[in-house]
């Protein structure tokens, strides 16, 4: 036992202490934060404008075919074109896209980070629009006619009685995007970007040790997931209140 | 019905996973070694087999040792971590030996000399390592970079990330402060490949990529607008090795007896000369 410990402390030492090479954890964690929350946010407002059309347009293609308006056929056109980037987006590997987005896209930048953090937001943003679609065809259409008849036009129908329930009804799944989002960051280093995964493989290979860094960089991931779910479980928790 | 569906279900994957196990089951004719497939003339894949100076000689071990060579491919850092921890037999990947390296492994006698140069683009400010680094002028020893915002380009885990992540005063890229804390953020960007640290270096988006002189010169034979630092302008020298698990004497005598048979019989020097060809 005492033989184990003294192994775990020299291994300690090892890996985080020398070199201060738990500097490069830190960095590396602060990064991931740092992808994982701006993507975050580009994918909420992307999969937000995306499901939006994408609904509006299903929801009112008949009467607005009726019509024959402009509008009509701009908004087949933007349609369209968001059903290309989810079918785009959500068919090929986030590697590939994030290879594409730094050798390809943004060739002459050297902001990795960003790169990273957009190419990232752009993949979340089409598996948020899909659960947020998903949410709004999910609620009983009686729900959208008593909006209607209340007086309410199609806007204010979606503003006051239908993204309210959607969003109760779409939370576990789009945490869990979230989740997926965070953990998905860990390919980051593919582009250089030093990310709380790419800090663990640099130790790995100057420290030549497997056990301390994985299951650092492991726990590490854990421990803000769970810290994630819980925050979630906290707002679930008080959107049911109403439900009482 | 369901009761037997899920019955033979189980058997299923209990079979499939002892043939999985007794798969990996490790033989002892079997000599297994692990490498990082891209970094040419060493390794790299030629359709659908290995090829390369690393891979032959391997091979030509094998036969001595009357052993079957079985040759898997991970990252560089996983060859490493793998050998250290004792999962494959041995490790050649153009490994250069440290003595960090040697706490962990041990490593064979050298079978090749690695050079690390510097490959920039054409027209590069960088002309010559006056350009990366002001000397002391009377130590000649590196005190602070040229350019703090530069970047350099390098393969991830290789001797070229080790040697540029160190400190200025040991020829790293890290500007110290007076008190000895590094100055700026990280100038090295670690790429998975030397072939994404070339394509970096193309985009501009790194200033220099440091890398063995082999798969070097066919970085720059591959590519058009990229050239070599020439001249007496090498980053570092260092001598490759095969490592062995720390404590497995056995295999490495072995192994030192038979680079020392290719060594004496020419065999080595042909395997080389045949991948690098003398200019």
């Amino acid at each position: 036992m005492q033989v184990w410990f003294a192994k775990f402390k020299a291994d300690f030492k090892l890996n985080f202490i020398d070199s201060a090479r738990w500097k490069w954890l830190m960095e590396g964690l602060g990064n991931t934060l740092k992808i994982t929350f701006f993507s975050l946010l580009i994918g909420l407002v992307l999969g937000v404008v995306v499901a939006a059309v994408r609904s509006t347009y299903d929801k009112n293609k008949e009467v607005m075919a009726k019509h024959k308006g402009v509008g009509y056929y701009v908004f087949s056109v933007v349609n369209a074109i968001c059903k290309l980037y989810l079918t785009v987006i959500r068919g090929t590997p986030v590697v590939v896209q994030l290879l594409i987005m730094y050798f390809i896209i943004f060739a002459t930048s050297r902001e990795d980070v960003l790169i990273a953090t957009i190419a990232f937001g752009i993949n979340s943003g089409a598996y948020v629009a899909e659960i947020l679609r998903g949410g709004i065809m999910s609620i009983d259409n009686g729900q959208f006619e008593a909006g209607r008849s209340l007086g309410f036009n199609y806007v204010q129908t979606m503003f006051y009685i239908i993204i309210p329930q959607v969003f109760k009804s779409v939370l576990p799944t789009l945490c869990n995007e979230f989740i997926v989002l965070l953990k998905e960051t860990s390919v980051a280093g593919y582009v250089g970007v030093m990310d709380l995964t790419k800090a663990g493989d640099l130790i790995r290979g100057r420290t030549f040790s497997a056990f301390m860094p994985l299951i650092a960089v492991a726990l590490i991931y854990l421990v803000l997931v769970v810290v994630l779910t819980s925050l979630v479980g906290v707002l679930e928790r008080r959107l049911r209140r109403s439900e009482r | 019905m369901k009761k037997i569906v899920s019955l033979i279900l189980a058997v299923l994957l209990i079979a499939s996973t002892m043939v999985a196990f007794s798969a990996c089951k490790k033989d002892g004719d079997k000599l297994v070694m692990a490498t990082n497939a891209a970094f040419p003339p060493y390794e790299y894949k030629d359709g659908d087999n290995f090829a390369g100076i690393d891979v032959e000689i391997a091979q030509k071990i094998a036969e001595k040792l009357g052993m079957e060579l079985e040759i898997v491919d991970v990252d560089f850092g996983a060859v490493l971590t793998g050998v250290a921890e004792g999962k494959y037999d041995m490790g050649m990947a153009g490994i250069t030996v440290t003595d960090t390296r040697k706490q962990t492994m041990d490593f064979s006698d050298t079978y090749a000399t690695g050079i690390q140069v510097i490959i920039v683009n054409d027209g590069s400010a960088i002309t010559s390592l006056d350009d990366l680094f002001n000397f002391d002028a009377e130590t000649g020893d590196p005190v602070s970079l040229k350019n703090a915002d530069i970047r350099i380009g390098v393969q991830e885990n290789t001797t070229g990330d080790i040697y540029s992540s160190d400190d200025i005063t040991n020829w790293g890229f890290n500007n110290l402060n007076e008190d000895g804390s590094v100055n700026g953020e990280d100038r090295v960007k670690r790429f998975k490949t030397g072939a994404e640290a070339v394509t970096a270096l193309k985009n501009n988006q790194v200033d220099c990529v440091i890398i063995d002189n082999e798969p070097a010169k066919s970085f720059v034979a591959a590519n058009t607008g990229i050239h070599i630092l020439e001249g007496d302008n090498e980053y570092a020298i260092e001598d490759y090795a095969i490592c062995v698990k720390k404590g497995n004497t056995e295999l490495l005598t072995k192994i030192n007896q038979a680079l020392a048979e290719l060594k004496a019989d020419g065999t080595i020097a042909a395997i080389v000369a045949k991948y690098i060809k003398a200019n």
